[in-house]
């Protein structure tokens, strides 16, 4: 067993899962580059850029010390003493992702890539956003390294998360509310491509999620692998051993392989993504569970499990969080689903809203609405599991921005 | 290759004139008043016709042609639909070019082989797929040539030198240069870089260079027929028709009356060229 991290150990096994994509952004069937010919050239030279830096040891260096002294990484492994009395079974720890400046998980990713297009020489970036941490996290590097900013954000979700539209404002960044389609997050998704084809000369696209056409899929993940090789590491010197299962809420995914990419190897250890059932699976587009709910098909640039009708139009689906409510899902995550490697499971808006509670009254943290499905599962499954059993909960974000959503979901509380 | 594309093209050089390419939406606003309109379009001055294959998330399109998608999958078009329309005006005309253009989801969900056997035989004689580049070759373009289907690529500015042969090499029918990075129905082009442009696409191919995207009237067609083998039109016939549309987004006798109209207006434009310019 693999038991090191990859800093240490960069040569991966012939059969090892972490070797993806191949040189055409290939996962298996999924991934690939499924755009319009107007930026196919600016995605393959994003790509030369990209595998240049990543062989940059300054590009490292840089990102590192941002991660440390801007981010405040590395993000704590914290043991939830009450939760896991009140379970009665599994050790469970909180990767608490939600200490991060701006409060969730997207500013691994948004850094890596905004010191990309420095390195670019692009000085306008854009940006779609759901929940808008995403949007947030990348209005706050453009702020500090004095680059223009553009968010387009569905009208819908401008409505519903109105704290983060004005933090992007105040933060200087432009809020463009999305108006066409279903107004959510895919529609933000089309505005910012819509852009980008537009703007080919001076602009670079910051995608929030482990989606889109390559080199994103893979990009995003290793900016957010950060994650994962540090929760092996506190793990190790926590209980000297790997954890015996990770859990993490899946929108595009990119908390989730950030977490799970670096223990792939690691036959051990389990690993749940856990979408958002909204409604329940079996409510017609009452849901946001591209695994579960859907079939393979093409959107955003990337073969991957879509929800969608039998004419292939893309559906809208449903979740209480904004930030899971995208009806597809990073490529990765399609091809893990396919060969085993990673179990797939889901929770409703009920039970978020159940472990959003919960969480905040026997651990004192408001968690995001996002990472509140993932440890709703742990509720079910840690009771099942021994006391020796090391369980990690992947907790990509803070609630304060779904505050007034949940209450006006309890009725005011 | 389907000899109607190629008939149509040489036919218009023959005539010493660019042809005009004429997009609307299949089923759009409704499938009965849609089929009307494509059978206007010949009679109107139209050389060859693109059907617009509704999709829910046309990202390369602008606003006209994302509204004309939804008000034709709010009237149920399906792609089998688009299909019929297809078999339905050729019923009425054997010799006038039908291009299917869209998306590739609702066709890799329709299933590729499925989908070319059926465009076929329902007399399509190619596709324009905007999300599927020469790196992705594989999926649909190889398997149309296979089927005897035209796989028209779009070449944009971003195209350069270096990466023209791969976007040329498995083109059939026409090359589709699209005169601006942008969304379809944006800012009107630059007339003198449209005509580098052709010349430079044309020294890598000896297919038919046809130049849209900003495209919207008579004068715009001429400029355009000047410089080019084919001048294609999409949003401005969209935007003719969604104007005459009732508040509910019906359309009547009127809809295929303005777009009629307007194409007899291009055509002029674009045979207006053909005085003054000596093709080779």
């Amino acid at each position: 067993m693999n038991s090191q991290s990859p800093k240490l150990a960069p040569k991966l096994a012939a059969n090892s899962l972490r070797q993806g994509p191949d040189a055409r952004g290939h996962f298996g069937i999924f991934g690939g580059r499924f755009v319009a010919e107007t930026l196919m050239p600016l995605i393959l030279s994003l790509e030369k850029a990209y595998d240049a830096a990543r062989q940059d040891p300054a590009y490292h260096a840089e990102l590192k010390y941002l991660l440390t002294h801007y981010v405040g990484r590395p993000s704590p492994l914290y043991f939830a003493e009450r939760m896991t009395e009140h379970l009665g079974g599994a050790k469970i720890y909180f990767k608490r992702e939600e200490l991060n400046h701006t409060g969730a998980h997207k500013i691994n990713n948004v850094l890596g890539q905004i010191l990309l297009a420095r390195r670019m020489g692009k000085k306008r970036i854009i940006a779609e956003t759901g929940a808008g941490q995403h949007g947030v996290a990348t209005a706050t590097a453009c702020a500090r390294f004095g680059l223009e900013c553009v968010v387009y954000m569905g009208a819908v979700d401008v409505e519903r998360q109105k704290p983060n539209v004005f933090r992007m404002n105040l933060l200087g960044a432009k809020v463009v509310p999305v108006q066409s389609g279903a107004r959510t997050l895919k529609d933000a998704m089309n505005e910012a491509l819509r852009d980008w084809v537009t703007n080919v000369d001076d602009t670079f696209y910051c995608i929030g999620t482990a989606a889109g056409p390559h080199p994103y899929p893979a990009m995003v993940r290793d900016f957010q692998c950060v994650i994962g090789d540090e929760t092996r590491e506190q793990m190790m010197a926590a209980e000297g051993r790997l954890p015996d299962s990770l859990f993490a809420c899946i929108g595009g995914g990119s908390n989730a392989i950030g977490l799970f990419h670096p223990f792939l190897d690691d036959p051990s250890v389990e690993l749940y993504g856990v979408e958002a059932a909204g409604h329940g699976l079996n409510v017609e587009n009452g849901h946001a569970a591209s695994l579960a709910g859907g079939r393979p098909g093409v959107l955003h640039g990337n073969r991957t499990y879509l929800l969608m009708d039998d004419d292939g139009q893309i559906l809208e689906g449903h979740s209480i969080s904004a930030g899971l409510d995208y009806p597809g899902i990073g490529p990765e995550h399609a091809w893990l689903k396919e060969n085993g490697r990673v179990t797939y499971l889901s929770a409703t808006d009920k039970e978020a809203l159940d472990a959003f509670q919960l969480c905040s009254q026997l651990e004192g943290i408001i968690p995001a609405l996002e990472p509140a499905h993932a440890l709703a599962r742990i509720v079910e499954i840690a009771p099942k599991k021994p006391r020796d059993h090391l369980m990690v909960l992947g907790l990509s974000g803070r609630g304060d921005k779904d505050i007034f959503a949940v209450a006006e979901h309890l009725g005011g509380m | 290759m389907t000899a109607r594309l190629e008939n149509r093209f040489a036919d218009c050089r023959a005539k010493n004139r660019a042809a005009l390419v004429t997009f609307v939406m299949g089923g759009d606003p409704d499938p009965a008043i849609s089929l009307e309109i494509l059978k206007a379009l010949p009679k109107a001055g139209a050389d060859v016709i693109e059907i617009g294959m509704p999709f829910s998330d046309p990202m390369a399109d602008g606003p006209a042609i994302q509204a004309a998608g939804l008000r034709a999958l709010h009237a149920g078009m399906k792609l089998k639909d688009v299909l019929k329309l297809v078999a339905d005006f050729r019923r009425e005309d054997a010799d006038t070019p039908i291009i299917l253009m869209g998306y590739y989801n609702p066709i890799y969900v329709y299933g590729v082989e499925k989908f070319l056997a059926d465009a076929k035989a329902a007399g399509a004689d190619g596709m324009i797929v905007v999300d599927l580049p020469p790196e992705e070759d594989g999926e649909l373009c190889l398997p149309a040539l296979k089927a005897g289907l035209a796989f028209i690529r779009l070449a944009t500015p971003t195209t350069d030198d270096a990466r023209l042969p791969a976007v040329l090499a498995n083109t059939s029918g026409f090359v589709y240069y699209v005169s601006i990075t942008g969304i379809t129905g944006a800012a009107r082009p630059d007339y003198s870089r449209v005509a580098t442009a052709v010349k430079r696409i044309k020294g890598h191919t000896a297919l038919p260079v046809a130049v849209g995207f900003g495209v919207k009237d008579a004068a715009a067609a001429h400029e355009i027929a000047s410089n080019a083998d084919g001048v294609v039109v999409g949003s401005a016939l969209i935007d003719a028709l969604a104007k005459t549309l009732d508040a509910q987004g019906r359309g009547g006798p009127a809809t295929v009356a303005a777009v009629g109209k307007l194409v007899g207006e291009l055509a002029a434009g674009v045979a207006s060229a053909a005085k003054e310019s000596v093709r080779p």
